[in-house]
């Protein structure tokens, strides 16, 4: 993969030739051709969708629905009507917190997610929880950002809702800079069929497990299957909905090998438009559920006394949607697969390793990176503390360089407390970066101790 | 321009003000948990005026280098007239350019010189 000629593809570049844009975890950089399909639809089509018999709005609803039947193959679909388009991530874990999650949870009931959760996936069912008196628990990580499951390292691996947080040993804060060298291979690896960790957080009473696929901050890479897999042999009634938005822009995601039952993600984090995001859901699982909006759109017939709604995908779909940011997402998957999922990820990972590599040669233990140790279990994304300079200035330093990095918690607070700290400064990379960029970041970085002292 | 002018830099590394007072007339503490930021002060009153002033910070270079610099400027001043302290006040103290993420930072030791003094 050519990632300098690559950027040629991606017009921003025209207008700041030497931007160093390392903040796709937040969102990606968009391709011209999906730029130039969001005009393509407001110049040559634009009317509305499942509504017109007129030959211009058969043409949008053909390219809206083109999406739908794109992204289901992308993500191996069973069948198109599984893949639901909504706003967002937020937006589709939202949609089953509520059609699902109030239809379900009971007094009495669990709901299991992470530390590590992006908060879209963590406040909406620590308040499912609390409205309706179910006991929310939360999957601890260990210091070099693994999900505290199945090593015997901490005497108690979850936390309750109403449990207070682990203050850190400086006995962890070692340990935790010593995550920092790459070249230690990872102490964490699945036996293949010990449950025992996961046994003590799931029960029969667990009715969902909310899980990131990779972290937005650690950039840990969860073994998804296996977690699923295990869960369920211990539940089988148990739904797992897996947040797969820094997944899907970036590695090969298979929703019926993993074994889920939900999957979300968004457009605007993989090369498409804002606005739009995806549900992939089991077909039995959103026949059952409630609608999430109600009105136009969603329904089949309309009566005084009652509405009869339309199946799945269209029940969860109300109102007019992003119709350009839909048909023009199917832009982005056509870029990303002409790279090939495979490429993009090791491009990734390549990237990581370099820059493992220099921030640790250049700064050694000034720099402590969180999350795994080693390329294999991140994806490309390296969240820091940098000596005692506060992330704001970090950020702003770099800025000055036209280096984009993220300051603060990156909406990961209760990540952030598990390990002490405030805010940490963040770096991602995608497609378009390179290893110039790596080394602008380094470069960075010292101006930074040069200007701080 | 850069935010981080001489001057700035010169009060984050070497902050004037800094550290506690022994029976102070008031203290006042203020913390920005989006950013993790905290500033606290404690003052000597006498007779209406700012006797002596001192303030800890934890954050970044910006909101200690205004901590430092404030409290210069408060020293010796009386209370009414600090209260007409605002926002464009403190920009024109800092002489420097801040978007609209920053000047929060910079703004942090003005709230806590408010709490303080009411
Ligand atoms: C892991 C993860 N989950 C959820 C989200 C929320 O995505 P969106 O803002 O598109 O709803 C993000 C985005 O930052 C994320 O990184």
């Amino acid at each position: 993969m050519d990632s300098v000629s690559l950027k040629s593809d991606f017009p921003i570049f025209k207008y700041h030739p030497d931007l160093v844009y390392l903040d796709s975890t937040a969102t990606s950089l968009k391709p011209k051709s999906v730029i130039d399909k969001v005009s393509e639809y407001y110049e040559q089509y634009s009317a509305n969708v499942f509504r017109g018999v007129y030959e211009i709005s058969e043409k949008a609803t053909e390219e809206y629905e083109q999406t739908r039947k794109i992204l289901g193959n992308f993500i191996n679909s069973k069948k198109t009507e599984e893949i639901i388009l909504t706003r967002s991530t937020t937006e589709s874990i939202n949609l089953v917190a509520y059609s699902l999650g109030r239809k379900i949870i009971n007094e009495g009931d669990e709901i299991v997610t992470t530390v590590m959760e992006h908060h879209s996936n963590f406040v909406p069912w620590q308040q499912l929880a609390l409205e309706n008196g179910a006991t929310f628990k939360v999957i601890d990580v260990t210091d070099d950002g693994f999900l505290d499951l199945f090593l015997p390292r901490h005497p108690e691996p979850i936390r309750q809702a109403q449990g207070k947080l682990r203050e850190e040993s400086s006995d962890q804060r070692e340990r935790k800079n010593a995550s920092l060298d790459s070249s230690v291979s990872a102490s964490w690896r699945i036996p293949q069929n010990d449950i025992s960790g996961l046994d003590k957080i799931i029960t029969k009473k667990t009715k969902f497990l909310a899980i990131a696929y990779v972290s937005n901050v650690l950039g840990t890479i969860n073994p998804i299957k296996k977690i699923v897999k295990m869960a369920k042999s211990i539940n089988p009634k148990l739904i797992v909905i897996v947040d797969a938005a820094q997944a899907v822009p970036h590695l090969k995601v298979d929703v019926q090998d993993l074994g889920c039952d939900f999957l979300t993600f968004s457009s605007h984090k993989m090369l498409g438009p804002t606005g739009v995001g995806a549900l992939w859901g089991r077909y039995e699982l959103l026949s059952e559920m409630f609608p999430f909006n109600f009105g136009g759109e969603m329904i089949q017939e309309v009566y005084v006394d009652k509405t009869v709604f339309k199946p799945p995908p269209h029940k969860f779909e109300a109102g007019t949607p992003d119709i350009a940011g839909v048909i023009a997402l199917k832009e982005a998957i056509i870029y990303l697969q002409k790279i090939g999922m495979d490429k993009v990820r090791s491009h990734e990972r390549e990237l990581l390793l370099q820059a493992f590599k220099r921030l640790k040669s250049s700064f050694g233990e000034k720099i402590q990176i969180l999350g795994p140790p080693n390329k294999e279990d991140k994806g490309g994304i390296i969240a820091f503390k940098f000596g005692n300079y506060h992330p704001h200035d970090v950020a702003q330093i770099l800025d000055e360089e036209q280096i984009c990095v993220r300051a603060g918690h990156h909406c990961a607070m209760p990540l952030h407390q598990r390990f002490g700290i405030n805010a940490s400064v963040r770096a991602s990379f995608y497609i378009y970066n390179t290893e110039e960029d790596v080394d602008k970041l380094v470069r960075g970085l010292k101006k930074v101790e040069d200007t701080l002292g | 321009m850069s935010i981080y002018q001489e001057i700035i830099l010169e009060h984050y590394k070497n902050p004037h003000n800094f550290g506690t007072i022994k029976n102070p007339s008031k203290r006042s503490s203020i913390f920005n948990p989006l950013c993790g930021d905290k500033i606290e002060l404690e003052a000597i009153f006498k007779k209406g005026k700012v006797e002596k002033i001192k303030f800890r910070a934890q954050g970044c270079a910006i909101s200690q280098a205004s901590a430092s610099i404030l409290t210069d400027h408060v020293l010796g001043r009386i209370k009414e007239d600090l209260k007409k302290l605002d926002k464009d006040f403190m920009i024109k103290l800092l002489g420097i350019e801040l978007g609209p993420n920053r000047i929060k930072c910079a703004l942090l030791p003005l709230e806590a010189l408010h709490k303080l003094i009411t």
